[in-house]
């Protein structure tokens, strides 16, 4: 019986490092692995006996693509344990800067790491070469994102100006308001966005998802709402634990997440969240989903695509509106008296729901921490997208089909460096 | 275009990832003015964040981000100094292993034995420790993250065979140039800026917030004089030493200068 293996060794345009191992046997998949290689960086280790305040500069390392979630996620669980809560004006701060994340991050993925695959390019750089125009809108519209997390955060790669309990200094309101003619240009090449990706080709492959996200009545949720999914889960934050679990296995430096009792693995991401909260988005981002032909619902993995560039039109609409109601506030942050406590977090980082947790002693140190990437959560459902992928399109040749497997993984965006960095220290003596 | 464009040999650059966010390289990425002429100067004959593209060596310029944390990236790291003719390291875990470091401050001997559910699934070392202890490097670039600037300026230079332009005076000198008021003088918040070297464009200060030394050592830091200061505004050994081991913990003033304030309990 003839044999195929498929591999990608060092997979490109992902951020970390993964490989790829797929068996086929006689027509049918006998071995597949979504493998995670980047060294483990024990962040929940290293956090253990440092302060409080910590957290967010520390877990923001994580990752230099998403350090905004964990920035938020980490200071939203830090103060759940020392019982405060933030005002308004900082809270939609927070989200103005989350909003800045959205849009470069899903801009770099989409456009500089994704769309070549469809447009048949190997890189941006080819892709450059060909179409200045694209390219070009796509820098624009990253540095669009990249100067919303200058403005109130200091940098675009691990913001300084963020702290358990709001801000260092509340951003000045000339330079958040100075950036609404560029926030109105990023919102129409958004648009622009949605309709290119929209008239790619996409290969035809569906699946019936669990899909996981945060949901909020009133808002498409970024930073704060309850857990639900589409098969009747709607939890607290506080309760994340009590139905996610992890798995260690033997191929991955990354722990797989589960849903504890289901069948099937779960997504999050841009999937998920425009499952669930479509209702949740602004007018504009629902037309230019329309223009574009998504349905209510998007079950073909591929076509995350467009639903990360429908997400790019909200956050730069998001980012008008919070940045013409504007304010500073005083105090920068609310004051805090360190005590002991638990506290979770939990915030849609742009690949998915990230979720944390800390343990806090007498003296406001970290006892235990727990943290959960977006990435970690979607390894089981890449790999079974990745079997239903290679079982659909055994009839491509080998270098057609590796190429279609890398485009599926890409479908994720996946953060190897955060899957990576979560690595559970569980001790386990014999 | 110039028309001997085609004829023009560029040099070719790689870009290397080891034990890392990520956050160094993509800071080539946020070049948005810059990138396309950059990709215009250079072949971009490796970068794997960016593109499928792997072209073989020898490379003319190595960016090296992240910091060696398995046995297999000790003999990468050897086998990428052997292919190129100039190994830059961009940002702390490069440079000085970066916050992952911390673990070379446990007692890490039964740490890595006990601590996995399943040892045998990871491969991993005792520490986490900069290029520079591995290989020969011929420029180290600091920052958590690096300054994207100072990379242009450091890749123009080395593209052009001439010394960068990076300070290595303090931070404090760049919170004069700016005209920040001092932090620690003005307002009694402690700030690492006396130590630290200057360029990430004097950021911390000017939120009202003391430096947190993410660009690392500068040139001849007295961290000791700089331990006083924090004494006298009410920090005890815990704070200071926990000050110094962050994102630099292990380059080598800061870790002597947080392992002198190590309380012993």
């Amino acid at each position: 019986m003839q044999t195929r293996t498929i591999k990608v060794d060092a997979l490109a345009r992902v951020e970390g490092e993964g490989a790829l191992y797929v068996r086929v046997k006689g027509g049918v998949v006998q071995d597949l692995k979504f493998r995670i290689f980047e060294p483990p960086r024990f962040f929940e280790a290293l956090l253990v006996g440092r302060p409080y305040g910590d957290a967010p500069d520390i877990t923001s390392r994580i990752c230099g693509i998403c350090p905004v979630a964990y920035i938020v996620g980490s200071s939203h669980a830090m103060e759940d344990a020392l019982g405060v809560a933030v005002p308004e004006p900082i809270r939609e701060a927070r989200r103005l800067l989350y909003c800045g994340e959205w849009i470069q991050s899903h801009v770099l993925h989409a456009y500089l790491l994704h769309a070549p695959d469809f447009m048949g390019f190997e890189d941006s750089i080819q892709l450059a070469k060909a179409h200045p125009g694209v390219v070009e809108r796509a820098l624009d519209l990253k540095k669009t994102g990249n100067r919303i997390l200058e403005v109130l955060g200091g940098r675009a790669v691990h913001p300084v100006n963020t702290r358990v309990g709001g801000f260092w200094k509340a951003p000045p309101r000339a330079e958040v308001r100075g950036m609404l003619d560029d926030l109105r240009r990023a919102r129409d090449a958004a648009v622009e966005s949605v309709r290119l990706f929209a008239g790619f080709a996409f290969p035809d492959y569906e699946d019936d998802y669990t899909f996981v996200a945060l949901h909020h009545p009133d808002e498409y949720a970024i930073d704060r709402g309850r857990i639900v999914s589409n098969r009747g889960l709607d939890i607290s934050i506080a309760d994340f634990e009590t139905h996610f679990a992890e798995e260690h296995v033997a191929h991955s430096n990354a722990l797989h997440g589960v849903m504890v009792g289901a069948d099937r693995p779960y997504m999050v991401g841009p999937l998920a969240r425009y499952a669930l909260n479509f209702d949740q988005l602004s007018p504009l981002a629902k037309q230019a989903a329309a223009e574009a032909g998504l349905p209510r619902v998007v079950r073909n993995p591929f076509k995350s695509l467009v639903v990360r560039a429908v997400e790019t039109v909200y956050a730069c609409d998001e980012a008008v509106r919070l940045a013409e109601g504007y304010e500073e506030f005083d105090p920068a942050a609310v004051p805090i008296l360190p005590r002991a406590g638990r506290g979770t977090g939990c915030t849609e980082a742009p690949r998915g729901l990230c979720y944390h947790r800390y343990d806090l002693d007498g003296e406001g140190r970290i006892a235990s921490a727990s943290i959960v990437p977006p990435t970690s959560q979607n390894q089981k459902q890449i790999e079974a997208d990745l079997r239903g992928v290679v079982q659909a399109n055994l009839d491509l040749p080998d270098d057609r089909l590796k190429d279609r497997c890398e485009q599926a993984i890409r479908n994720y965006d996946p953060c190897i460096s955060c899957a990576t960095h979560v690595v559970t220290l569980t001790v386990d003596r014999d | 275009m110039p028309p001997n464009h085609m004829a023009r040999k560029r040099p070719k650059l790689a870009v290397w990832k080891f034990s890392s966010c990520d956050g160094c390289q993509l800071s080539l990425l946020d070049c948005e003015d810059e990138l396309l002429a950059v990709a215009d100067a250079v072949e971009i004959a490796y970068f794997l964040e960016a593109t499928r593209v792997a072209i073989q060596g020898p490379y003319d310029v190595s960016l090296v981000e992240g910091s060696i944390g398995t046995p297999h990236d000790a003999e990468r790291i050897r086998r990428i100094r052997a292919r190129s003719k100039v190994l830059i390291t961009i940002g702390a875990c490069a440079t000085a292993g970066g916050i992952q470091a911390l673990r070379n401050f446990r007692d890490v001997d039964g740490f890595i034995r006990a601590v996995y559910a399943r040892p045998d699934f990871i491969d991993t070392l005792a520490t986490s420790t900069a290029i520079r202890d591995h290989v020969t490097v011929d420029f180290e670039l600091h920052g958590c993250p690096i300054n994207k600037a100072q990379l242009l300026e450091v890749l123009n230079a080395f593209l052009n065979g001439r010394r960068p332009v990076v300070p290595p005076h303090s931070q404090c000198i760049e919170c004069k140039l700016h005209g920040t008021v001092c932090v620690m003088v003005a307002r009694g918040v402690p700030c690492l800026g006396p130590v630290t070297q200057a360029g990430c464009g004097n950021l911390c200060p000017r939120f009202e917030r003391g430096c947190y030394g993410c660009f690392g050592p500068k040139e001849t830091p007295n961290t000791a004089a700089l331990a006083k200061q924090l004494t006298a505004l009410g920090w005890g050994d815990a704070e200071i030493a926990n000050a110094f081991r962050s994102f630099n913990a292990d380059a080598e003033e800061f870790r002597r200068e947080g392992d002198a304030h190590e309380r012993t309990e």
